[in-house]
């Protein structure tokens, strides 16, 4: 009985007793929801067009991050070492797209997706040997980005919202908005989705692969970018960043590997729902750290019942 | 000329059916045999030992469990270091429960236990294909190295949080633990994996290979050709996380002598992945192949600079190791997607036709 009051009882009666509590933790989950949205993103945006599981965007985001701050920190002005950094994640979009899949165009998904664990290791490498492996700060205010916070008081509580927060949400939705009208109106956009639909059609009606290919990645770069910018004023810039990149991993199961509706909405539920979860039953009945797995366990449920995810494309299978 | 098949004609089809129908293969295989068995550790150190025989046995140990299901019954995981997990625990408490028990009698039996797991996780499998799945064998990944850390019973409420190999004997000669030799470490661990190599070689050829292959060639027509799905894909997993356990039990208390449980986290899954991806998919010699590459090759970079005569610094050597294995992976998937064990089989078809060109 004691347990069942725990699990079913207990939590609610926190919830409705301190609904400002439970405000500022929804408030948190959603901003790291908004955060796991946008890398699911970069995910999304490479599969659909070349169907590879590009597991390189986690470090991708890390590699982004330092390489602004890094600019900086050798005296280069704010806004011009985000023009830089947005020139070295193109070049890496090319090089990656050269050196890594021509070669290996049309072999099967799992060799692709060991290659880009392949670019994962050497991005690794190559940045903790340039930029070292300390953690940075970002630059935040350099930005303009306010750092202030807001604090209200519903219901006679107590309700804080970062700005940095507050920046972080409004840009993932501008991001994705005219992510969403470059997809669906610009000549580019819609060759992105027609590679998705059918690459051979695509190819056979001029749609060249190789350069679509290199526009998804530095648009995934771009996204990188964004989230690292984000990410790192709240938490810092380090490799340990790219553990944010398993936390995508099951937005993308729960929304669906190819839409992008499902990484928003699957990013933002799983931000949520593990939060409340760590707060209400994680921490006091399992000793705490759910986070690490509760989003994975809720995307396994949810597949079981669903197995194409809550938004992908029905799966149909011929023989 | 050294591999010339003219003359070896095959009367039965038992003799056509044989492990090694070609003489030569079979002569190289005794030849390597007699390497592992008496040349390596007669000459060996105990540096080489630690380093790089004994890793490279358990690494390919764990990749043949992988490839398995990966390669042979076509279910991609990427929760292979939490099963080696599962295996380490359930040999730990085994021992510590039952002290009695005989060392290698309980590391076979740690494999049961993950193979319990591995079926429950994959469960799943039979709904969920392709990078779903392989998403999904993540949550055993995270919540079973969660569990690992906050279920103290595991670890025996011990204060770091870790678990030690305590000393163990067998008819008298320690075999585990702080005062065990390598070399004695290292027969044992030669000897389970030969013993499960050679079972998993009869086991793909046999029915249920068989079976495992059609699933992942195709999952549907194998349905319809009257394959019970559920149970090659459940058998796969079974016996996967079978091997992967024992490989773990053998991890810790063959070689790391310690554990703690973010060892057996995602980095150690990647690795065996690795090794299974270059060695080669759906192959049993190119686990031992990929071992060697992914294992030798950290040893090699790291003598061969203060070899040369250079000073480099021990953090930037790790940062150039990460990146070099890195691009290597990229290059070998770029000259040959199908492993170091097809790389092999070409050498061997021209080795056969050699010095005539057809």
């Amino acid at each position: 009985m004691e347990l069942l009051n725990k699990i079913f009882i207990a939590p609610f009666v926190d919830m409705v007793a301190a609904p400002d509590f439970l405000m500022q933790v929804l408030w948190e989950g959603l901003v790291s929801g908004v955060l796991y949205s946008l890398i699911a993103l970069g995910f999304v945006l490479i599969f659909r067009s070349s169907r590879i599981f590009n597991f390189a965007q986690g470090i991708m985001v890390v590699f982004a991050a330092l390489t602004l701050v890094g600019l900086h920190e050798m005296g280069v002005p704010a806004w011009i070492s985000v023009a830089l950094t947005l020139a070295v994640m193109f070049g890496l979009a090319v090089s990656i797209e050269r050196i890594v899949l021509r070669p290996l165009v049309g072999q099967p998904d799992i060799i692709l997706f060991m290659a880009t664990i392949g670019i994962t290791l050497f991005l690794i490498g190559f940045g903790e040997i340039i930029f070292g492996g300390e953690n940075k700060q970002m630059i935040t205010s350099e930005l303009g980005i306010p750092t202030g916070d807001f604090v209200l008081e519903p219901f006679g509580g107590l309700l804080i919202l970062q700005h940095i927060d507050i920046t972080a949400v409004l840009v993932a939705a501008a991001l994705v908005v005219s992510l969403l009208l470059f997809l669906n109106k610009t000549r580019m956009g819609r060759a992105i989705r027609a590679l998705g639909d059918d690459h051979q059609a695509a190819l056979s009606v001029g749609i060249s692969l190789q350069t679509i290919w290199v526009l998804v990645w530095f648009i995934a770069g771009i996204i990188a970018l964004v989230t690292g910018i984000a990410w790192g004023s709240r938490a810092g810039v380090s490799f340990a960043l790219e553990v944010i990149a398993y936390k995508a991993l099951p937005v993308l199961m729960l929304g669906g590997l190819e839409s992008i509706t499902g990484a928003i909405i699957g990013g933002l539920m799983i931000g949520m729902l593990e939060k409340m979860f760590e707060i209400y039953w994680g921490a006091p009945l399992l000793g705490g750290n759910t986070e690490s797995w509760f989003a994975y366990v809720l995307a396994l449920v949810v597949l079981l019942f669903r197995p194409q995810g809550l938004f992908g494309e029905k799966i149909i299978e011929r023989v | 000329m050294l591999y010339r098949t003219a003359g070896q004609f095959k009367t039965s089809y038992r003799a056509d059916q044989a492990l090694f129908p070609i003489k030569q293969d079979a002569f190289l295989l005794g030849i390597i045999l007699i390497c592992a068995w008496v040349v390596f550790p007669l000459t060996a150190s105990e540096f080489t030992f630690q380093t790089i025989l004994t890793p490279i046995l358990i690494y390919s140990l764990a990749a043949l469990g992988l490839n398995i299901l990966t390669g042979f019954a076509g279910q991609l995981s990427l929760g292979t270091g939490a099963f080696m997990g599962v295996g380490a625990y359930a040999c730990y408490k085994m021992i510590t429960l039952m002290p009695w028990m005989n060392p290698v009698i309980a590391i076979l039996l740690s494999g049961v236990f993950s193979a319990f797991v591995g079926v429950m996780f994959g469960i799943p499998s039979l709904r969920i294909k392709g990078f779903y799945l392989a998403i999904a064998t993540l949550a055993a990944q995270f919540f079973l190295v969660w569990l690992f850390e906050k279920w103290a019973w595991l670890y025996n409420y011990n204060a770091s949080g870790a678990i030690q190999v305590p000393n163990l004997d067998m008819f008298g000669i320690y075999v585990s633990g702080p005062q065990a030799s390598s070399m004695t470490q290292y027969y044992l661990v030669l000897f389970i994996v030969s013993l499960l190599t050679y079972l998993c070689i009869n086991l793909t050829r046999g029915n249920l290979g068989r079976t495992w292959k059609a699933t992942r060639d195709m999952d549907i027509a194998a349905e319809l050709i009257g394959i019970n799905l559920m149970k090659s894909k459940l058998t796969a997993f079974a016996v996967s996380s079978y091997i992967v356990g024992v490989s773990g039990a053998l991890f810790v208390f063959m070689w790391r002598g310690a554990a703690e449980p973010n060892l057996f986290d995602i980095p150690l899954s990647f690795r065996v992945l690795f090794i299974a991806i270059i060695g080669g998919l759906g192959s049993i010699m190119g686990n031992y192949l990929g071992a060697i590459l992914i294992v030798g090759l950290p040893v090699v970079l790291n003598t061969v600079p203060s070899a040369l005569g250079f000073h480099v610094e021990s953090a930037l050597l790790e940062h150039l190791n990460i990146m070099i294995v890195g691009s290597l992976i990229i290059f070998f998937l770029i000259i040959e997607p199908h492993g170091l064990n097809q790389l092999w089989r070409l050498i061997r078809e021209k080795l056969i036709i050699w010095p005539f060109p057809h």
